[in-house]
């Protein structure tokens, strides 16, 4: 039972009306790790997230989370994992703190919430109510409310949204504190650098299907379009190169010095380039495969034009 | 490693170490119940419709002769249906647009992903109703007893009248919060408190309607309350079976409405 994953979704959809929200999506979360779920607005991410939450019935296709249907088996699954919603949720009147207190009490052994206060840097709005209390500041209660049960599994649907570097940082400190701690993480997120930061797993929706997945080093990896820098010393035999290189590389001096070479960038390519230099006299400096990021990744995926 | 026990909080390295598990229902539900009545209480206007209007009136039509109340002292006539009034205020109005926004605000959708069975939230609604009722009805008591009030008949009729009533109110402001939008059970919540006051025998005599209106406005819950309050309570008279046929009735109707039409978002 140890073994299964935390969540496993299979070819799910969801409809509301005539809209098709999800459509054939699968997902497979490892347990104790962080999945990013990117995409872009409106791409069935946060109706996926709130089918395993138990929220929505899917319409086709079936979904275990910590191997149990959240459907009819909710009773058994909601206190073993956390929400937070992607906003609201909390009692317009309820303090900060004793809002906290209160999720907590719900739970046999719950984090103190004096821990979640300080660590999320809500010490100074424990008596604020929660409609006076800033954007950021209610996302970082909701998040606490999400993890103080000592659930096995999270779901964050855009835990950072509107919030400032700080308290960013804060929530991914807090992301990696649970991932150490053998919590796992399935949060959304449009965030580029979120994603790269913090997840060991991205799967990218769009138009409610995953059109990819992997480490965010695997997504970046792929593709063709991988270039490696090196400098040296200036205009050194680029045809020479180029006949030790396989077939359709390039080569290009930027500036005096300051070489790109674009092609398939592989362990081969590395130790081509590596020896041709060795027999040439050269020291290849700042010797750097750049890759693509992830945000080139998901436009690549995804499309550049605007959506609707 | 300390002793778990159930106040027991986790801190400092394992903190987050998963140990996940729900609290004991009874627990849970005196937590939520708590929280609730809290939230009520804190509420200016939730306080304004289930304290003042009630207190106020009692005083008021007690001390100033504006109803002709039939003949004995007013407050006589006015303590039961300013009682039944606070029924309507709190089972009803209060518990209505208090739902239904914290249905619109996903309060009661993010209940839905905690330990909290959806049953046991409801459970906690009623014991926060409640409690409010019974600070209510002392408030009321004791200005009506500083008013001359002089009850008579039996409190066990008096208190399943009080239950039977928060049952039915119970059941249409839910079925009202959870099919409506938050505004418009708010103005309707509103509206039809006000409709009750002035028709539902609180604090003008049934007699002053015409007879045919009469026959329709007796048969509301707020008539059979007040109504069947006023029998015990004024006429000493025993069970009032038929106002309390009444109030099951749509007791029965209003939870079961309420039961199969409420949205949770």
């Amino acid at each position: 039972m140890r073994n299964e994953p935390a969540v496993e979704v299979t070819g799910l959809v969801k409809r509301y009306g005539t809209r098709t929200a999800v459509d054939g999506l699968d997902l497979t979360v490892p347990r104790g790790s962080v999945t990013a779920v990117l995409g872009p607005n409106g791409a069935g991410k946060t109706t996926t997230v709130e089918v395993c939450e138990g929220f929505r019935r899917p319409d086709a296709g079936t979904v275990r989370v910590l191997g149990l249907d959240p459907v009819t088996q909710g009773g058994l699954l909601r206190p073993r994992i956390g929400v937070m919603l992607q906003s609201g949720g909390i009692y317009p009147g309820a303090h900060a703190e004793e809002m906290l207190r209160h999720a907590a009490t719900l739970y046999a052994h719950p984090v103190d919430p004096a821990l979640l206060i300080e660590r999320l840097g809500l010490e100074a709005c424990g008596r604020t109510t929660y409609r006076r209390l800033s954007g950021g500041q209610q996302q970082r209660l909701s998040l606490a409310m999400a993890v103080v049960g000592r659930p096995e599994l999270v779901f964050l649907d855009e835990p950072t949204a509107g919030l400032d570097p700080q308290a960013r940082h804060a929530t991914w400190d807090l992301v990696r504190e649970l991932r150490s701690a053998g919590v796992g993480v399935v949060l959304t997120t449009h965030f580029m650098d979120e994603a790269e930061q913090l997840a060991d797993q991205v799967v990218v929706v769009d138009a409610g299907r995953a059109i990819a997945h992997g480490s965010p080093e695997e997504l970046c990896r792929g593709g063709a379009e991988n270039t490696l820098r090196f400098s040296g010393r200036p205009a050194l035999d680029l045809t020479s190169l180029l006949n030790a290189l396989p077939a359709g590389s390039l080569a290009a001096e930027l500036s005096p010095g300051s070489y790109r070479i674009e092609g398939k960038v592989d362990p081969q390519l590395l130790a081509t380039v590596a020896s041709w230099c060795a027999q040439h006299g050269v020291m290849p400096d700042h010797l750097a495969v750049e890759r693509r990021t992830l945000e080139d990744v998901f436009l690549e995926l995804t499309g550049r034009e605007l959506r609707a | 490693m300390s002793v778990t026990t159930d106040t027991a909080h986790a801190t400092g390295a394992g903190a987050f170490t998963p140990a996940p598990g729900p609290a004991p229902l009874p627990r849970m539900i005196r937590a939520q119940a708590l929280l609730e009545t809290k939230m009520l209480l804190r509420n200016g206007e939730q306080l304004l419709l289930t304290v003042v209007i009630p207190a106020l009136l009692l005083v008021l039509f007690s001390a100033v002769d504006i109803v002709d109340t039939g003949k004995g002292r007013s407050v006589d006539f006015l303590a039961p249906g300013i009682l039944a009034l606070a029924v309507l205020s709190t089972a009803f109005t209060g518990q209505a647009i208090a739902t239904g926004f914290e249905r619109r605000y996903g309060v009661l959708k993010r209940l839905g992903a905690s330990p909290l069975p959806r049953w046991a939230l409801m459970a906690a609604k009623t014991c926060s109703v409640l409690v409010t009722e019974a600070l209510q009805v002392v408030l009321l008591v004791v200005i009506a007893y500083a008013l001359g009030w002089s009850p008579h008949g039996d409190p066990a009729a008096v208190l399943l009248l009080l239950l039977l009533g928060t049952a039915a109110f119970s059941g249409l402001g839910l079925l009202m919060a959870g099919t409506l939008k938050a505004e418009a059970t708010l103005a309707a919540a509103n509206l039809v408190f006000l409709l009750l006051l002035v028709g539902g025998g609180v604090i003008v005599p049934m007699d002053k309607f015409s007879g045919g209106t009469q026959d329709v406005l007796k048969l509301l819950p707020i008539s059979a309350l007040s109504d069947g309050l006023r029998d015990v309570l004024q006429n000493g008279a025993g069970m009032p079976w038929g106002d309390l046929g009444i109030l099951a009735v749509w007791a029965v109707l209003g939870l079961a409405a309420a039961g199969r039409w409420f949205r949770w978002e």
